[in-house]
């Protein structure tokens, strides 16, 4: 290492001579730091999302890299959160890459002690066979004085607030079809 | 909000920066109270007779904004002759019925409307949160009732208004509320002195005030102010709701709520027979504004439901609809679990065993259905009530008896899917997919098109009438991708609506039509998909556009960012100062002009006054700005829609250790109550006993948790940075009860007994009210047994009991016991609770009075 390598080397030179004057950037950087990419640079792809915490809907920006989520930031462009994301917010890389995410349907059958596995498609199968069972048990056509009532008080369903509205809708239209009246969410409470 | 919407919150930093006061009220000294200029600590649920004080003190001085509010509310309305005030009745006001503890509010209404034909029935209203459907309106009144626009006439509203709250004074306000009188008259000050011409001042709430038994009422009280100063329509000004959930407000418009259908229609009543029934009792043909359009809405979303098969000549299939006959909320449908009546269950992204009131009655309901569906990214409390729960503990709830079936389907995140959340402005952003979900994780979306598909294929061939609203549905997404994932494009598309000969979107819900040539998914969404383009999608940079950013993402209705932002000009339509202006009259273009989207006809001028025989929209006058209302004005006095009277008045909770200092009546006379054994209510005065639980507790959120849990407590950061359940208490309490910091303690109410880590602060500090301290104290509600950090859960602590008008439970203020270490394990739990019972008189067949005054009995002739 010749002597100029050398003073140039020391940070405190740079902080003088260069464009950082302040110490805060290039002048800072050891070769360790200034030989690091960041892994929004290098990511594949880039969503522009929303944050699935509270409802100020600051902007969201999804890196991905080799089919997975390697970063999560805020998204400088929203003029609702300019960058900033909570400590929620922050760590929501870890809410859809946890490992204590349940990634397979799980089956209790009544009376049992214990969860079983079961295949997604036949889930599916049973769930539309006992709706459509507890609407055939529980159907109400009309009232005491004739009045039409279409509905069925046996199936309830709960939760929405978490969704998106494309999903809100599907579900309100479905179970209103299927004369499903109690659709509750987060809202009532 | 520092705590629960940090990033929100920098906003309210901004303005602190440039000059702006911010003062916080809460029981607790928080992150925002450390931020704030002042803060002011209040005992739980006394914020109307709080705010009713500062409402006193712009009546009394006649701080009142008197151009806006002569203008644009209906301070000048003449209310009836036959109306009478709680300050008259005791703490109730006239038309009481005491076997339904409902009003009838004949006598409420403006003077020559009280017998107009409308026939009222309050009860029902009450049983299916008929006040939910006026998010986006207000309740009918007729266009044109008489007026004394010198405010001096004994019934005019201004006037009882004056009078309802002559007694909130400073002096009853520290009695009530436990806020030193200087420090009150410090907030009235500050307030109005923000207010007017020149300044506007913003009001903000949360859970914290809709989560009472007078929830409703709360944020009215706010409204009466906010109208009084002029704060309403302006830049700076409004009532700022921060909501929960990231499209909490999506799911409220686009509802996944019993009682409504998409844009606040209301669903039918077993009464409204016909589809023409029905829309009468939304559009009400008399009265003024948008809402008069309602059969044109509700077509639109019948044809957009049921497609070819919804005709004008079969009423656009209206007889498909299901029907409410009362109360069929979230509720009335676990109590309903319990007893049997419930045979499947859904919970979509929601853990009520954690995040609803009554722990235990939730986890009892569950355990009692034939099956249930949980569809959430972790396994929640809610899915492993049958192994892992409180009541598996006291043997409530055994395995090997517990008969429900129980189906986990996990589901994809934000970022495996794309779609729209509606935040807490009412703004609708687009959200791009990042990658495919794994596993067998799905989204609703696609949960929900393929169980219908599935169950249409099941179906058909039915030839019973019950089958034909679900064969005739129209149900053909295209889909695409690995997992047939239904476009939620498309859906958008439906929600936004269009033409249907020629597929065409619609860019304005005006272009909606009662004659079946309209599809509209949600009316008020309509523009969001304007010109084939998904509006929600728009990414300009906040930096490259105008503060308003209108062209960031799309709000309801119409892109426009502040509601009835005519009431930003004076009534000649020039901004009431240049420092506020907003929205303007451009009398050389002849249309309304500003950085936002105007909130009125773009080209019906300030000057413009409506034929005597108008209705609808035509009935708004160029100086009506509340263009959705019956009489196009901002509500000081609400003369109907609400179950619990036309003003809001002081009560106490359903559960306080303070008698009213206010009323004789006590508690809310027309809340909502369960009553079974086991939903008991602790003991207020003047019942006998509430000694027993002698402290007010509140529960709210961590910044680093959110809600029942789900999506925190797993995550490893925020379990780490928040890792257990504890109980803030003062140093006073802490020593009165022998509480060490850092110890355990727990906390005992009629329903249960929990523990946690005792934390002892001065951030909560005794309150002196009525001659007597009042010890506060406050616990996070996000814990349970599941996830990386587990604990006790605070809401088993509540009982049910619900606002009147849109039924959510009073979760934000309860009466306890505190005690040193843990609570007792097992059966053991189960006899100390109800060894609380016993002692606090809640046995046997127990009622909690409901009427504590016998003004209803003086008031007979």
């Amino acid at each position: 290492m010749g002597v100029r390598t050398w003073i140039e080397g020391w940070p405190v030179y740079r902080q003088l001579t260069g464009t950082d004057p302040l110490g805060r950037g290039a002048a800072a950087m050891s070769p360790r730091s200034a030989a690091l990419t960041a892994r929004t640079e290098t990511a594949d792809s880039m969503a522009r999302s929303v944050c699935p915490y509270c409802a100020v809907g600051c902007g969201q920006r999804v890196f991905v890299k080799d089919g997975r989520v390697s970063q999560i930031e805020g998204d400088p462009d929203s003029p609702i959160s300019r960058g900033r994301l909570c400590p929620k917010g922050s760590a929501s890389k870890n809410l859809v890459t946890s490992e204590l995410r349940q990634t397979t349907v799980r089956y209790r059958r009544p009376y049992s002690r214990e969860w079983e596995d079961l295949d997604l498609a036949t889930a599916l199968d049973m769930i539309a066979d006992r709706v459509i069972a507890a609407r055939e048990a529980t159907w109400e056509d009309s009232d005491d004085e004739g009045r039409p009532l279409h509905r069925t008080l046996g199936i309830s369903s709960l939760g929405g607030a978490t969704l998106d509205n494309e999903e809100n809708y599907l579900i309100k239209k479905l179970f209103t079809a299927l004369g499903a009246l109690q659709i509750e969410n987060q809202a009532r409470i | 909000m520092a705590e629960a919407h940090p990033v929100g919150f920098q906003w309210v930093m901004e303005a602190k920066e440039r000059g702006a006061k911010v003062i916080h009220v809460d029981p607790r000294f928080t992150r925002t109270s450390a931020l704030a200029d002042l803060y002011v600590p209040i005992r739980a649920g006394t914020d109307i007779a709080f705010l009713g004080g500062i409402v006193r003190h712009i009546l009394e001085n006649e701080l009142d904004f008197r151009e806006y509010v002569v203008a644009y509310t209906n301070a000048a309305t003449i209310v009836s002759e036959e109306f009478r005030d709680t300050e008259d009745l005791d703490g109730l006001f006239s038309g009481y019925d005491p076997t339904t503890g409902t009003y009838n509010p004949e006598s409420w209404q403006y003077a020559g409307q009280e017998h107009d034909g409308v026939r009222f029935d309050t009860s029902t209203e009450r049983e299916t949160a008929g006040g939910l459907q006026h998010e986006s309106h207000g309740h009918p009144v007729q266009g044109r009732p008489e007026r004394d626009e010198t405010l001096r006439h004994p019934r005019c509203v201004y006037q009882i208004l004056k009078r309802h709250y002559a007694r909130y004074t400073p002096e009853m306000v520290e009695r009530t509320c436990g806020i030193p009188a200087d420090k009150f008259e410090e907030v009235a000050r500050a307030w109005t002195e923000n207010s007017g011409r020149e300044r506007t001042s913003a009001l903000i709430y949360s859970v914290g005030w809709t989560q009472h038994t007078v929830g409703v009422q709360y944020i009215r009280t706010g409204a009466i102010i906010q109208l009084l100063l002029g704060n309403m329509g302006r830049p700076g000004g409004g009532i700022l709701a921060l909501r929960g959930h990231a499209s909490i407000q999506g799911s409220t418009d686009v509802p996944t709520l019993f009682n409504l259908l998409p844009g606040y229609l209301p669903m039918p009543l077993v009464k409204h027979t016909t589809f023409t029934e029905w829309v009468e009792s939304i559009r009400h043909p008399e009265q003024k504004g948008f809402w008069n359009n309602a059969r044109a809405y509700s077509a639109s979303l019948l044809k957009a439901y049921w497609g070819d098969a919804a005709r004008p000549d079969n009423d656009f299939c209206y007889d498909y609809l299901p029907r409410m006959t009362g109360d069929h909320g979230t509720y009335r449908q676990v109590l309903d679990m319990i007893d049997g009546k419930v045979k499947g269950y859904f919970l979509l992204g929601q853990n009520p065993a954690v995040g609803s009131a009554h722990g235990k009655l939730q986890r009892l309901g569950m355990a009692n259905l034939d099956w249930l569906v949980v569809r959430d990214l972790f396994m929640i409390e809610s899915a492993t009530f049958w192994k892992n729960s409180p009541e598996i503990e006291t043997g409530e709830i055994v395995p090997e008896e517990c008969r429900t079936e129980v189906f986990f389907l996990p589901a994809a995140s934000h970022v495996e899917k794309e779609g729209t959340f509606t935040q807490t402005q009412r703004l609708l952003q687009w959200r791009e997919k990042a990658l495919d979900p794994p596993g067998d994780c799905r989204s609703e979306l696609w949960f929900f098109y393929h169980l219908g598909r599935v169950i249409r294929q099941k179906l058909a061939g039915s030839t019973l009438s019950r089958d034909r609203a679900i064969l005739d549905l129209a149900w053909d997404y295209p889909t695409h991708g690995r997992d047939d994932e239904p476009s939620a494009e498309a859906v958008l598309f439906e929600i936004n609506g269009y033409e249907v000969a020629t597929r065409r979107p619609l860019s304005a819900f005006t272009q909606l039509r009662d004659d079946g040539s309209t599809v509209g998914g949600c009316w008020i969404y309509c523009g969001v998909y304007a010109d084939g383009v998904n509006q929600a999608a728009r990414r300009k940079p906040g930096r490259e556009q105008s503060w308003v950013a209108p062209e960031w993402g799309w709000s309801w209705p119409a892109n426009r960012r502040i509601l009835y932002n005519r009431a930003s000009a004076d009534p000649e339509g020039r901004p009431w100062s240049e420092r506020k202006a907003y929205t303007r009259w451009d009398p050389d273009k002849g249309e309304w002009t500003g950085p936002d989207v105007p909130d009125f006809e773009k080209t019906k001028p300030p000057s413009y006054r409506p034929p005597a025989d108008a209705t609808g929209v035509e009935a708004l006058s160029g100086i009506d700005p509340f263009i959705m209302q019956g009489d196009g004005k901002g509500w000081l006095y609400v003369p109907s829609g609400l179950i619990d009277g036309p003003m809001p008045t002081h009560y106490e909770p359903a559960e306080s250790p303070v008698r009213n200092p206010l009323h004789g009546q006590q508690a809310n006379p027309t809340r909502r109550t369960y009553r079974r054994p086991a939903n008991p209510t602790n003991p207020s005065p003047p019942e006998p006993h509430s000694d027993v639980f002698p402290y007010v507790f509140s529960v709210s959120r961590l910044t680093e948790h959110h809600t029942a849990g789900g999506m925190s407590r797993t995550v490893k950061y925020l379990a780490e940075l928040q890792p257990e359940m504890f109980v803030e208490v003062s140093p006073e309490l802490a020593a009165e009860r022998g509480l060490v910091h850092l110890d355990y303690a727990h906390v005992v109410t009629s329903r249960a007994a929990i523990e946690a880590r005792v934390l002892v602060t001065d951030r909560l500090t005794p309150l002196w009210v009525e001659d007597r301290v009042i010890h506060q104290i406050w616990l996070p509600y996000h814990w349970g047994g599941e996830g990386l950090a587990t604990g006790d859960s605070a809401n088993d602590l509540f009982g049910i009991t619900l606002d009147p008008n849109v039924l959510i439970q009073e979760s934000k203020v309860g009466t306890c016991d505190i005690r040193p270490g843990r609570r007792p394990v097992g059966k053991a739990l189960l006899d100390y609770v109800a060894d609380y019972r016993r002692r606090a008189g809640l046995t046997g067949d127990h009622r909690t009075p409901i009427l504590t005054t016998d003004a209803v009995e003086r008031e007979k002739p």
